[in-house]
């Protein structure tokens, strides 16, 4: 089949690339940390995740004002397929999180200490709940409706997660403070690369979803149609 | 009419349904006793100090007879299309979602302040406090503000009054960690500006979910 040149390829390409040139820089070219040794390259993958999470639920946010704004099934699409990738890469800062905390600070899950952990929980459990009140909506217009609603609800909790870490005691280092990074040029380039990289990945993991749940729409009208006796 | 008259005729009208039926008020109350006496013998077996559970049990009830109490309210809003027939009436969406608010408001905070003596006798404490009344009105009112909305929302879905604690609890939390935060502070006497980060978390949360709902309740009822 002659099929031509997608943006999607683009994408499918530039994520693969980047994604070998990270992990050469984190594993290569990065210097290692005086204290913490290798452990300390977690952090480059850590951070860029906890960073697509905020991201992607941030554009839900985005998509969700704009769905009731224009009422365009598009952006109901966008919002939920970003709510998606946000839970999951939500999920693997957490995990690499914990395995960096429990060789720094022998627990995997300090709660007690460290306020943040408690709202990256809520975090995931608020999106959770996003998901399961679209699976109990039947009505596509008022699903969209209301996930549209909890999706601006929801998103007042993210900035909190993201300043609670200046808010109280805190126990999770602080990387970067408005006088500069604890960071030497080598690593930061690394870091910034990473952060580059993941925000590619989620642009073609979104563009993938959005493009399934599409076609599952298309598939669902052709459904209709057949049962209607079919017709033009 | 101006804003006010009409939130008050709304509450009015919910404070009338319920003087008449009972309904929400008397399942809060008895759920909320039912959940001290369970508490109470849970905990009074292996609990050394029984203050030091004491914030937690209180707001657990609160929450939990609050979700109940909202559920109820909407619950019946549904019953006969009356959302239906209130929507119809010449007012902005807005103020419909004060009035519920208001109402709900009302009806947690009757209860709650009922259940305090009893906590007192029960857990031995005098928890009747100023600071303590203050922090429970303020918890009350963010976990009203943003389940007003949200049980809108659930009364609508195919699993009703199993859906509001699943949406509303994960989006509740940082009111109710503020909220236990701050009683416990109180209860262990420290001093103010040891509690004010609390405070001004619990304020803040209050007025963001506020705004919010107010703004976004308009999209809940229309359709």
């Amino acid at each position: 089949m002659n099929r031509s040149f997608r943006p999607g390829d683009l994408l499918n390409w530039l994520s693969g690339l980047t994604m070998i040139a990270a992990l050469y820089m984190v594993f290569l070219y990065a210097p290692t940390e005086a204290t913490m040794g290798h452990l300390q390259r977690i952090f480059y993958f850590h951070v860029s995740s906890a960073w697509v999470g905020f991201f992607a639920f941030f554009v839900t946010l985005v998509a969700s004002i704009a769905y009731l704004a224009s009422r365009k099934r598009h952006w109901d699409i966008v919002s939920f397929s970003s709510a998606e990738i946000g839970i999951t890469f939500t999920a693997m800062s957490v995990i690499t999180g914990s395995i960096w905390a429990k060789s720094t600070w022998n627990a995997w899950w300090p709660w007690q200490q460290e306020p943040r952990l408690i709202l990256v929980t809520i975090l995931l459990l608020i999106y959770f709940s996003y998901l399961m009140l679209r699976a109990f909506l039947e009505d596509e217009e008022q699903r969209a409706r209301f996930a549209a609603v909890y999706g601006i609800v929801a998103f007042a909790s993210v900035p909190l997660t993201f300043w609670s870490v200046r808010w109280w005691q805190r126990l999770h280092p602080v990387i970067f403070e408005r006088r500069g990074a604890h960071l030497s040029r080598a690593m930061l380039v690394t870091f910034l690369f990473c952060l580059f990289t993941f925000t590619i990945l989620y642009f073609t993991l979104l563009l993938h979803r959005s493009r399934l749940a599409k076609l599952a729409d298309e598939v669902e009208g052709l459904k209709r149609r057949l049962h209607s006796g079919g017709g033009s | 009419m101006s804003f006010w008259r009409k939130v008050l005729t709304i509450i009015w009208k919910d404070v009338v349904a319920e003087l008449r039926t009972k309904e929400i008020f008397s399942s809060m109350f008895v759920f909320a006793l039912l959940l001290i006496v369970i508490f109470n013998f849970s905990f009074d077996l292996r609990v050394e100090k029984v203050a030091e559970v004491v914030p937690g049990v209180l707001w657990v009830t609160f929450v939990f007879a609050g979700t109940l109490g909202l559920n109820r309210s909407l619950a019946l809003e549904m019953e006969d299309a009356c959302l239906d027939g209130l929507l119809l009436a010449p007012m902005e969406r807005g103020t419909i979602y004060f009035g519920k608010m208001l109402g709900n408001l009302i009806f947690i905070s009757i209860t709650e302040a009922l259940m305090l003596p009893i906590f007192s006798a029960v857990f031995d404490l005098n928890l009747i406090r100023p600071a303590l009344l203050l922090t429970i009105f303020l918890g009350t009112s963010g976990f009203a503000a943003v389940g007003t909305l949200l049980s809108t929302m659930a009364v609508n879905t195919r699993a009703r009054e199993v859906m509001l604690p699943v949406l509303l609890f994960p989006i509740i939390l940082p009111v109710v960690i503020s909220a236990v935060k701050l009683t416990t502070g109180i209860l262990d006497g420290l001093p103010w500006d040891s509690l004010a980060p609390w405070l001004r978390f619990l304020v803040g949360f209050d007025i963001i979910f506020l705004v919010i709902s107010y703004l976004t309740f308009d999209y809940v009822v229309q359709g």
